[in-house]
């Protein structure tokens, strides 16, 4: 397509000059309020219709559960009862999907924030989410002063930004809790300090913990209402749980983001392997790997999921041992190839640009994920331990 | 000005039948702070819509939109850029195969102003020798928050030698004006569908040599 690339074109001034004092706004754009009707009808980037997006299909609404279901959970609440938890067993059942009533303590175990141990944890919580609180107390009166007020500045006009279309994510209460987490990551990881993109991964955490204190709608949800404490719970644990995925990944927010640049370049090897077809579509019509792949890397594909996939997906990731940082990788070879009847049927580059960062999956759920997962764990199996299988 | 050589274009394969013409293809990368409203102008642009609350934008996002100017088929292809320091290493990549820059600033944040030359430097240390350069004036509706006059605009424009432009785009979509009443006359010879400049440019380098 880009022949103007194969041949230089001549310039004829070093900058060409305009100057104007008008404004050009028109042609941008559609006459005023009849913008609005049209809002919903537009392919715009995934954000999605909410109502569906955030709650997990375990919820409430869903239909009842299923014997299947029943026994799942029953196995879980087993696992968790023990004294002791067997983090092993809890990591091979959570690996395909943690029921929803059991998920914000799974979690916090398989995060590594609370003990296995039943008795420590009450302990390790209350010392935890005091550790928490006293960085505020510390540091976050700081954040209008010089050497952070850069930091802060860049956070505080991200989180309106955060899930925009989501109610929840607009109230005060909550925009606050964002940016307070945000700021004690940042200034405490001064080699990567907080990277855009970074506010979107406080949200599976966040919307995990304070499901435990709601039965329904929780997308409109008033978070004020909570008792104080309960928010500062769900605060400070979102925090930590953070920071321990944020722990295994860190070089992807250092400077030049190396372990993106890696584990794009590492997708685009491993696509070549195992499917050779979408490699040789991308070289012909000039698609780079990085144009598309760089954001599923920085956000975790939060950016290409509903919500609620996305925590089915940390499920897994959770109780995979790297899941974040290395299972991601496959799972984002294994979306890639999900598309590629879609991929090989588009002959341009634009064309293929717009599927692949606007990918249709609005309407995906925990079928698609399991299935998105399964084949990411053959390709793991596979591939990650055999760095020649299939050389090309 | 617009420098890409005149060519039309099928796209054919013996297995593949989309096909894409167009006379011309433009790349046009678009700079400028974090929250300046890079977002909104374009999907403004692509869809006629004004939607206030974007995501920030991670690394760099596509847009293509088709225009017909004068009966040309001119394809442009809109990189819009992530605003946060830490990506420059990726969006620097962009730069050298555009053909036109848009710098954006927020009038009601002087800040994100005094960031404009920095970013213009950065388009002349990474872009194309030939590359355009066009200066937006976003938020221009919030006039009562101003902090950067037109008029200073237009001194670093005339001083860095740059295309300048002032866009209004929140203006249209907030109070339901039309741009048009607010543009004046010699104004829209130069944004990406207006036809004149596109044209008058254009025609001298259909027979550039590339």
């Amino acid at each position: 397509m880009s022949k103007i690339l194969k041949y230089p074109f001549k310039l004829r001034t070093r900058i060409n000059t305009f100057v104007s004092d008008g404004f050009v706004t028109c042609m941008f754009l559609c006459p005023g309020r009849s913008c609005h009707q049209k809002q919903q009808s537009l392919p715009a980037r995934p954000v999605i219709p909410l109502v569906a997006r955030i709650s997990d299909q375990n919820s409430s609404g869903a239909p009842p559960m299923t014997i299947r279901e029943k026994s799942r959970l029953d196995k879980f609440r087993q696992l968790l009862s023990s004294p002791s938890a067997d983090l092993d067993a809890l990591r091979k059942h959570s690996w395909s999907g943690i029921p929803r009533e059991v998920r914000p303590v799974t979690w916090r175990l398989l995060s590594g924030y609370l003990p296995a141990n039943t008795e420590r944890r009450e302990q390790v919580l209350q010392r935890k989410r005091e550790e928490y609180f006293g960085f505020i107390e510390q540091y976050y009166d700081s954040r209008t002063d010089e050497p952070h007020r850069d930091t802060y500045r860049q956070i505080h006009i991200d989180i309106p930004r955060t899930n925009p279309l989501i109610p929840l994510f607009q109230q005060p209460a909550v925009q606050e809790v964002f940016e307070r987490i945000l700021f004690i990551w940042a200034i405490r990881h001064p080699a990567s300090g907080y990277v855009q993109g970074i506010n979107d991964l406080v949200t599976p955490f966040f919307v995990v913990f304070l499901s435990e204190f709601v039965e329904d709608d929780m997308e409109n949800f008033d978070v004020a209402a909570l008792p104080l404490e309960t928010q500062r719970n769900i605060e400070a644990d979102s925090f930590w749980c953070m920071s321990k995925l944020l722990d295994g990944i860190q070089d992807n927010y250092t400077f030049a983001q190396p372990g993106i640049q890696n584990k794009v370049k590492a997708l685009e090897e491993l696509i070549g392997r195992i499917d050779e077809d979408v490699h040789l579509h991308f070289c012909r019509y000039e698609v780079e790997y990085l144009q598309f792949a760089f954001r599923w890397m920085n956000n975790l594909l939060m950016r290409e999921l509903p919500l609620r996939c996305t925590i089915r997906l940390w499920d897994t990731y959770q109780a995979e041992s790297e899941g974040f940082s290395h299972f991601h990788l496959y799972v984002c070879a294994a979306f890639l190839i999900k598309w590629r009847k879609d991929i090989l049927s588009i002959a341009d580059f634009q064309g293929l640009l717009m599927l692949l960062q606007n990918l249709p999956t609005i309407h995906w759920g925990n079928e698609e994920v399991g299935l998105l997962l399964a084949e990411a764990y053959r390709l793991k199996y596979m591939f990650a331990d055999a760095p020649s299988h299939y050389k090309r | 000005m617009y420098f890409v050589e005149h060519f039309s274009f099928t796209m054919q394969s013996a297995e593949l039948e989309i096909e894409d013409s167009f006379d011309f293809l433009f790349k046009i990368i678009l700079v400028g702070d974090s929250n300046v409203g890079k977002t909104c102008v374009v999907h403004s642009f692509k869809s006629g819509i004004f939607i206030e609350k974007q995501q920030n934008t991670i690394g760099v996002d596509f847009t293509v939109r088709t225009l017909k100017i004068d009966g040309k088929k001119i394809k442009l292809q809109v990189w819009d850029t992530a605003g946060q320091e830490r990506f420059r290493t990726i969006t620097q990549s962009y730069y050298r195969s555009a053909h036109g820059a848009m710098v954006a600033y927020d009038i009601t944040r002087r800040s994100t102003f005094e960031s404009v030359s920095q970013w213009i430097r950065e388009v002349e240390q990474y872009g194309a020798a030939s590359v355009l350069l066009i200066l937006i004036g976003n938020k221009s509706d919030l006039h009562a928050n101003r902090q950067v006059l037109f008029e200073d605009a237009c001194t670093l424009a005339q001083n860095v030698e740059a295309a300048f432009v002032l866009m209004a785009r929140e203006l249209m979509a907030r109070n339901g004006m039309t741009a048009i009443d607010e543009i004046s006359l010699e104004a829209p010879s130069l944004t990406l569908n207006s036809s004149h400049p596109v044209r008058d440019t254009l025609a001298p380098d259909k027979n550039c040599r590339c």
